[in-house]
C-alpha cells in the first residue's frame, strides 16, 4: 500500500525472521499409527547443540519459576552448550527425581517454556527437548550415582509409586532418611506405566528412572494395598514409620449418567488402558490379558486421557476413531501437541457433541451412539463456556466401541480406612499448602489424590513440596 | 513371589493350593479375594480366598480349571511360586452378625467359596444349613467339611448321582415351602444357579447374598471392568463387593459382561494347549 502524506517510511531495523525450534524427528503419521513404538525420535548431540546455543543464558532466568520442581535450566543448558551431557543430566537430577518422562510428558507450553524471554519473539527454547536428550544420553551412557548424606535413621513410607511418591521418595533419600514405597501394583510409576501409553512414554524408560531410585536406596514393596494389609495408622504407631506421604492419585474412573454405560463394549479409559499399556494387551497371546477393540470407535472426553484412548484405539487396528467432546476446540483440555498427533494420526473430532444414550444389541454390544449437538453459552465456574444442548438436534452415530475418558475421582480406600483425616466433599485429601500436611499430624499427601485428576508435573511438585514438609516436620530445616 | 506350600487335586476340574502369604493371611476376613498373575506374560484374574491359617500365614485358594491362566496355575507344583498375589480385597462377608437361620448355598467350585463364610456364620450362633450342589458327584467339594460345620445339611445333583436330583434351588423351595424361618440366603457358584437362588426367595421377600464374579483387572476400583447393576445404580464388585443383595442383581447383564473375551479367551486357551502338546 502506498505510504499517507507521501512520507517515506520509517526505516526499520533489519532483524533476522524468528526462529523455531530445531524440530525433532518424528515417526511418519501413518506408520506409527499402526505401532507402538516412541512417536519422537528425540535430538541428536548436533541437535541439541544447536538449539541450547540459541538459550539467551539470561542474568535472572525466568524460565526456572516456570518449572514447578525448579529444574537449574539455566545451568543444564549451559552445560549442554559445552557438550558436557553427563552434568547437565546430574544438574538436572539435582532437583528432578524423572526428567526422562518429564521431557516427554511435561506441558512445557504452559511451565517453563511459557517465560522464555527468547520466546517472546521466536519459539522459546526447546527446554523439554532437551531435558530429554540429556536424560536420555545419560541413560545410555551409565550414569554415575550422587554423593548421598549420611542416614538420619528414621523411616518415611510413601503409598502409591506414581509421580508424586516416586519425586517425594526420591527427595527424603537424597535428605538421608529410609524410605519404602508401597504399591497396589505390580509394577511402579502408577499412572507413567498403566495410564500413558508405550508410544508417548516408553515403558522401559519409567523402569529405568524407578531403578536408579532403587539405587539411592529407596525400598518398593508391590502388591501392597494400604488400607487393606496395613492401614495408615499401623504404619505410624506400630511400624514404626516417622511420616506417611499419600501420593494414591485419582484412579477411580468416572462414568455418564446417561443409558448403555454398562454394555459390554464400553470400556473406562483406566480399563481400557490398562490392558494395553501395564498388562500389555497389545501383544495378546503372547501375553494373557486380552482387549477387545471394533472397527468404529468413540472416546467420549477433550483430555489427554482421551487423546492417548483414540490413538491406542487407532494402533489396535480400529479403523474408525472418533473423539466426543462436547465444547469446541479451543476448550479441549488436552495438550495442543497431543491433539495435534492424533489429528495426524487420522483421529476424527466430534466437536460440540454430547452423547445421550449408547444402544447395545442383544448380546449387550454396543451398536451406536446417541449424541446431541452443543452450543457455548457464558463461561461457568472454571472459565470455560458452558455447553448447551441445542434442543431437538439428537442424532445417532455409527460405533461399535466407546471408550469413556471424562475423568478420574479419588480412590477412596485409603480415606475410608483412615479415621481422622480430613477429606473434601470430592473425596479428595485436604491439606495445608505450604507442608503437605493433611488434619492428621505427621500424614502428608501431594498430586491427584489432593487436586483431582491433575498432571504428572504438578504431582511431582507436590511430592517434592512434601519431601520439604516432612523434613521440618521431623526436625529439618 | 508366593510359595505354594501345598497341592490337592480335589476333582477332574478343580484343585486347591495353599499359599504363603503372612502379611494377607494376618488380616484376611471370609468373603474377601486375592488378585493373581501367575507370571511375567500373566494375566491378573480373581480368585476367593477359600480359607486362611493366621499362625501358618498361609490363604487357601480353590480354583477350577475353565482357561488358560486357571491352567496354568494348576500346572504349577508345591514349591513353585506365584509371581503376583494381591489382597486382601473387597469387603468381607457380613458374618459377624446373628441373624438367626442361614442357608449357605455353594454350587461346584462355589462350595469351597462358600465354606469360610458358612463356617463363620456357625461360630457367630446361626443355626446353619448348607446345601451343597454340583453337575453330578464326582464334582461335588467339600462334603464331609460342610456336614462337619451344619445343623442340617442337604447335597444335590444335576444327574442325581448324589443326594437330591435336581438343583439346589429345589431344595431351598422345599425348605420355603415347608414353612421353615429362613433369616438369610447366602449363594455362591455360577451366575445362573445364583439368579435362580435369588428368584426363589424373591416372592417371600428372605434377604438373599450372592458373591459375583465379575471380570476384574487391578481389583481395586481404578477400572471399573467389574461393574454391575445393582438395584439401578453402577457398583464395582471388586470394592462395592464383591457380595451384593441378589434381589437387586442385573444378572443377566451381568452374563453378557462376562462372556466379552469369549473368543480371545479360546484361542488363549488352544495356544497355551499346543504349548503343552508340542512340550511332551
Amino acid at each position: 500500500m502506498a505510504e499517507k502524506n507521501g512520507e517515506a517510511p520509517k526505516k526499520k531495523r533489519k532483524r533476522p525472521p524468528p526462529t523455531k525450534k530445531v524440530p525433532m524427528p518424528e515417526q511418519d503419521p501413518l506408520v506409527r499409527n499402526k505401532n507402538f513404538q516412541e512417536v519422537a525420535l528425540g535430538y541428536t548431540a548436533e541437535q541439541a547443540v544447536e538449539e541450547a546455543n540459541k538459550c539467551l543464558n539470561c542474568r535472572d532466568p525466568k524460565c526456572i519459576s516456570g518449572c514447578p520442581v525448579e529444574v537449574d535450566i539455566k545451568t543444564f543448558v549451559g552445560l549442554v552448550r559445552e557438550k558436557k551431557f553427563m552434568e547437565a543430566a546430574l544438574a538436572i537430577k539435582e532437583t528432578n527425581t524423572l526428567p526422562a518422562i518429564c521431557g516427554r510428558v511435561c506441558p512445557q507450553e504452559t511451565q517453563c517454556e511459557a517465560p522464555c524471554i527468547y520466546g517472546i519473539r521466536n519459539e522459546p527454547i526447546a527446554i523439554g527437548r532437551l531435558e530429554r536428550f540429556v536424560s536420555d544420553y545419560a541413560r545410555a551412557h551409565g550414569e554415575p550415582l550422587p554423593k548421598l548424606p549420611r542416614k538420619i535413621g528414621k523411616k518415611i513410607a510413601v503409598i502409591g509409586s506414581g509421580p508424586a511418591g516416586l519425586t517425594c521418595a526420591g527427595d527424603l533419600v537424597k535428605i538421608g532418611y529410609d524410605v519404602t514405597i508401597f504399591e497396589a501394583f505390580h509394577k511402579p510409576g502408577g499412572v507413567l506405566m498403566y495410564g500413558i501409553p508405550e508410544f508417548r512414554l516408553p515403558k522401559d524408560i519409567v523402569m529405568s528412572e524407578v531403578e536408579y531410585l532403587e539405587k539411592l536406596g529407596v525400598e518398593i514393596k508391590y502388591n501392597y494395598v494400604v488400607g487393606k494389609i496395613r492401614t495408615v495408622l499401623d504404619l505410624m504407631n506400630e511400624d514404626g514409620y516417622a511420616a506417611v506421604f499419600l501420593g494414591t492419585g485419582a484412579g477411580a474412573p468416572n462414568f455418564m449418567r446417561i443409558p448403555g454405560m454398562n454394555l459390554v463394549t464400553v470400556f473406562s479409559a483406566n480399563e481400557f488402558l490398562t490392558r494395553v499399556n501395564l498388562m500389555k494387551a497389545y501383544e495378546f497371546p503372547k501375553y494373557d490379558t486380552p482387549v477387545r477393540i471394533g472397527d468404529r470407535v468413540a472416546v467420549i472426553g477433550g483430555g489427554n486421557v482421551a487423546m492417548d484412548a483414540a490413538r491406542t484405539s487407532l494402533r489396535l487396528g480400529a479403523a474408525e476413531v472418533n473423539i466426543v467432546y462436547r465444547r469446541s476446540k479451543n476448550e479441549l483440555p488436552a495438550r495442543a501437541e497431543e491433539v495435534h498427533h492424533a489429528e495426524e494420526e487420522g483421529v476424527n473430532f466430534r466437536l460440540l457433541t454430547n452423547p445421550t444414550e449408547v444402544i447395545g444389541n442383544e448380546k449387550g454390544e454396543v451398536i451406536g451412539m446417541q449424541c446431541i449437538k452443543m452450543e457455548l453459552g457464558e463461561p461457568d465456574d472454571s472459565g470455560r463456556r458452558r455447553p448447551i444442548p441445542i434442543e431437538g438436534s439428537e442424532f445417532i452415530i455409527d460405533v461399535d466401541t466407546v471408550i469413556v475418558a471424562i475423568g478420574n475421582s479419588p480412590n477412596p480406600i485409603i480415606p475410608q480406612t483412615t479415621p481422622g483425616l480430613e477429606v473434601s466433599r470430592w473425596g479428595t485429601i485436604v491439606i495445608d499448602e505450604e507442608s503437605g500436611m493433611s488434619s492428621l499430624p505427621g500424614v502428608f499427601a501431594g498430586g491427584d489424590i489432593v487436586t483431582g485428576a491433575a498432571t504428572v508435573i504438578s504431582a511431582m511438585g507436590a511430592g517434592k513440596r512434601a519431601a520439604r514438609g516432612i523434613h521440618k516436620y521431623l526436625g529439618g530445616e | 513371589m508366593y510359595e505354594i506350600l501345598f497341592k490337592q487335586v480335589l476333582n477332574s476340574v478343580t484343585k486347591m493350593m495353599v499359599v504363603d502369604a503372612p502379611d494377607i493371611a494376618k488380616v484376611c476376613k471370609p468373603g474377601q479375594f486375592v488378585m493373581i498373575r501367575v507370571n511375567e506374560t500373566g494375566e491378573r484374574f480373581p480368585l476367593t480366598i477359600a480359607d486362611f491359617d493366621r499362625e501358618k500365614g498361609t490363604i487357601t485358594i480353590v480354583f477350577q480349571e475353565v482357561g488358560k491362566s486357571t491352567l496354568l496355575l494348576g500346572s504349577l507344583e508345591k514349591g513353585d511360586k506365584i509371581l503376583d498375589f494381591v489382597g486382601p480385597l473387597g469387603k468381607p462377608s457380613p458374618t459377624d452378625k446373628k441373624y438367626g437361620t442361614v442357608v449357605a448355598i455353594g454350587g461346584g467350585c462355589g462350595s469351597a467359596i462358600v465354606f469360610p463364610v458358612a463356617r463363620a456364620f456357625k461360630e457367630a450362633g446361626n443355626h446353619l444349613i448348607t446345601i451343597n450342589g454340583a453337575r453330578s458327584m464326582d464334582l461335588l467339594l467339600y462334603r464331609d467339611e460342610m456336614g462337619r460345620i451344619s445343623d442340617e445339611t442337604y447335597v444335590t445333583t444335576d444327574d442325581g448321582t448324589c443326594g437330591t436330583h435336581g438343583f439346589v434351588t429345589n431344595v431351598l423351595a422345599d425348605l420355603i415351602a415347608e414353612g421353615r424361618q429362613i433369616d438369610l440366603v447366602f449363594a455362591v457358584g455360577p451366575v445362573p444357579m445364583m439368579k435362580f437362588v435369588a428368584k426363589t426367595t424373591e416372592a417371600k421377600k428372605i434377604p438373599t447374598l450372592v458373591s459375583l464374579n465379575s471380570i476384574m483387572v487391578d481389583g481395586t476400583g481404578m477400572c471399573g471392568a467389574c461393574r454391575v447393576n445393582v438395584g439401578g445404580q453402577m457398583k464395582f464388585a471388586c470394592v462395592d463387593g464383591p457380595e451384593f443383595d441378589g434381589h437387586e442383581v442385573d444378572f443377566d447383564e451381568l452374563m453378557g459382561r462376562l462372556n466379552a473375551y469369549r473368543e480371545q479367551e479360546a484361542l488363549s486357551e488352544k495356544q497355551w494347549a499346543e504349548e503343552q502338546g508340542g512340550a511332551t
